[in-house]
């Protein structure tokens, strides 16, 4: 049976899984060689998710968590950007789950002991799938940094966490997203876990202008990469591994 | 110089932090919004196959349960097809086959109601053992963990799997064995470090 499998992934390019400069990750690091083989049809495939789950609001964090006629409080933006594949394609339908810290770094969560007040009108998650085209936008109010236990003053850069399907289960990816001219982005520890700056860098979201709602709001533009998918005209063999 | 291959690089991974259930599982959290949280549910309807309960809880190097975890598996219907889009036809249509858990926020447990999968074939069309893929994300996990469950009852399709057969150490397989605890139960732990180190698949 024909199937092109996903692409292997860089294990340069992402974070390893030991950090120690990342406490957290010593305890929680696999310590043993991974197992490795080719993708199969359980990881070709993955869920879909229609625009019917969708509610009006959900990509719309300013307004939907606020009371009616009140809206979070922070620098208003935009973001919005494609999900591609590694061969440059758009995947359309890819469910795009985000979430952040309120303007003052803030997150709403039993767990959270950061003395920064709450925004009652920012509940700061949302979501949205990509269009046709690969393309997703989404409003919300640009993330404060926080501080966090690890180092004795370690800070994180104001940023957005991105949790993105796409059409197969080897495809799934959280990461997140800076902010471009953020000086906080190259002292934190987590973001440090990337050994390559040229992956850093692609995870840093670029001002844009031309994309500013006049009077409203600032756009930064970030594009999502998923890992790509074989494109081949011979079958595999039926040789096994 | 030679013609550009015009590839991207995949976004690198970062970690899902402390607070992944403020986005995945936002009601979970006490954030009440979108009508429910996406992956509670497996079964919209009456299902065909056996109905299961999928428990088990995720380990640090210490022995302790992370409590920050979220966990999400993708399977077959009981007739071995996933639903949405299996280019070998459709599902069973009141089964997702995608589940999402964000754990007890005291024990750290995650649960999963759902369908023993039937078998899938593998690359060469030889049929796998039942098994479900996992994904586990967690502050401190920087690249969310991919690993599959086989069931420890399946010993002959297990036997002549074309994954669990090939596996070096054979001593490590049976960290990835969900055991019967109960009638329709099975338990599924994963062990982040240690000499049960559950194996974790790069694929
Ligand atoms: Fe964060």
């Amino acid at each position: 049976m024909t199937q092109n499998g996903y692409f292997a992934r860089d294990t340069q390019w992402h974070p390893p899984a030991l950090t120690p400069g990342y406490k957290t990750s010593v305890a929680r690091s696999p310590t043993r060689a991974k197992l490795s083989f080719p993708t199969s049809l359980s990881e070709e495939t993955g869920p879909v998710f229609g625009h019917n789950i969708l509610g009006p609001l959900d990509n719309d964090l300013i307004h939907n968590f606020a009371a009616a006629d009140q809206s979070a409080i922070g620098p208003r933006i935009v973001v919005y950007g494609r999900v591609l594949d590694e061969t440059g394609r758009p995947v359309p339908g890819a469910l795009v789950e985000v979430w952040q810290a309120n303007a003052g770094g803030r997150y709403r969560h039993k767990k959270e002991s950061y003395l920064a007040s709450l925004d009652p009108n920012f509940g700061g998650c949302g979501r949205v799938i990509t269009d046709e085209n690969g393309c997703y936008e989404f409003r919300t109010i640009q993330p404060g940094p926080y501080p966090w236990p690890n180092g004795p003053n370690d800070w994180r850069p104001a940023h957005i966490h991105f949790s993105v399907f796409g059409q197969g289960f080897a495809q799934r990816l959280i990461t997140q997203m800076y902010f471009e001219g953020d000086p906080m982005i190259w002292l934190c520890p987590i973001v440090g876990t990337i050994d390559d700056p040229r992956a850093v860098e692609s995870l840093v979201a670029a001002l844009d202008m031309t994309r500013t709602i006049p009077m409203d709001a600032r756009a930064y533009k970030f594009d999502i990469v998923l890992r790509g998918r074989r494109q081949t005209f011979f079958e595999n063999r039926a040789e096994g591994l | 110089m030679v013609q550009s291959l015009n590839l991207l690089k995949e976004s690198p991974s970062q970690t899902a932090g402390p607070y992944v259930h403020i986005g995945c599982t936002p009601n979970f959290s006490g954030i009440d919004i979108y009508g429910g949280d996406l992956g509670t549910t497996m079964k919209t309807g009456p299902v065909q196959g056996t109905e299961i309960t999928l428990r088990g809880a995720v380990f640090d190097g210490t022995g302790t349960p992370l409590r920050d975890a979220m966990v999400e598996i993708w399977q077959a219907d009981a007739n071995g097809i996933y639903p949405g889009n299996d280019p070998r036809g459709a599902a069973d249509p009141h089964f997702t086959g995608w589940g999402r858990s964000p754990g007890d926020m005291e024990t750290g447990e995650f649960t999963f109601q759902t369908v023993k999968p039937g078998q899938v074939p593998w690359r060469n069309g030889q049929l796998q053992a039942p098994h479900i893929t996992f994904w586990i994300v967690a502050r401190g996990i920087n690249l969310g963990l991919q690993t599959r469950m086989y069931f420890a009852d399946e010993v002959e399709a297990n036997a002549a799997d074309p994954i669990l057969s090939r596996i070096e150490h054979q001593n490590r397989v049976p960290t990835l064995l969900a055991q019967p605890d109960g009638t329709g139960v099975y338990r599924f732990d994963i062990r982040l470090q240690g000499d049960a180190e559950t194996i974790f698949f790069d694929i």
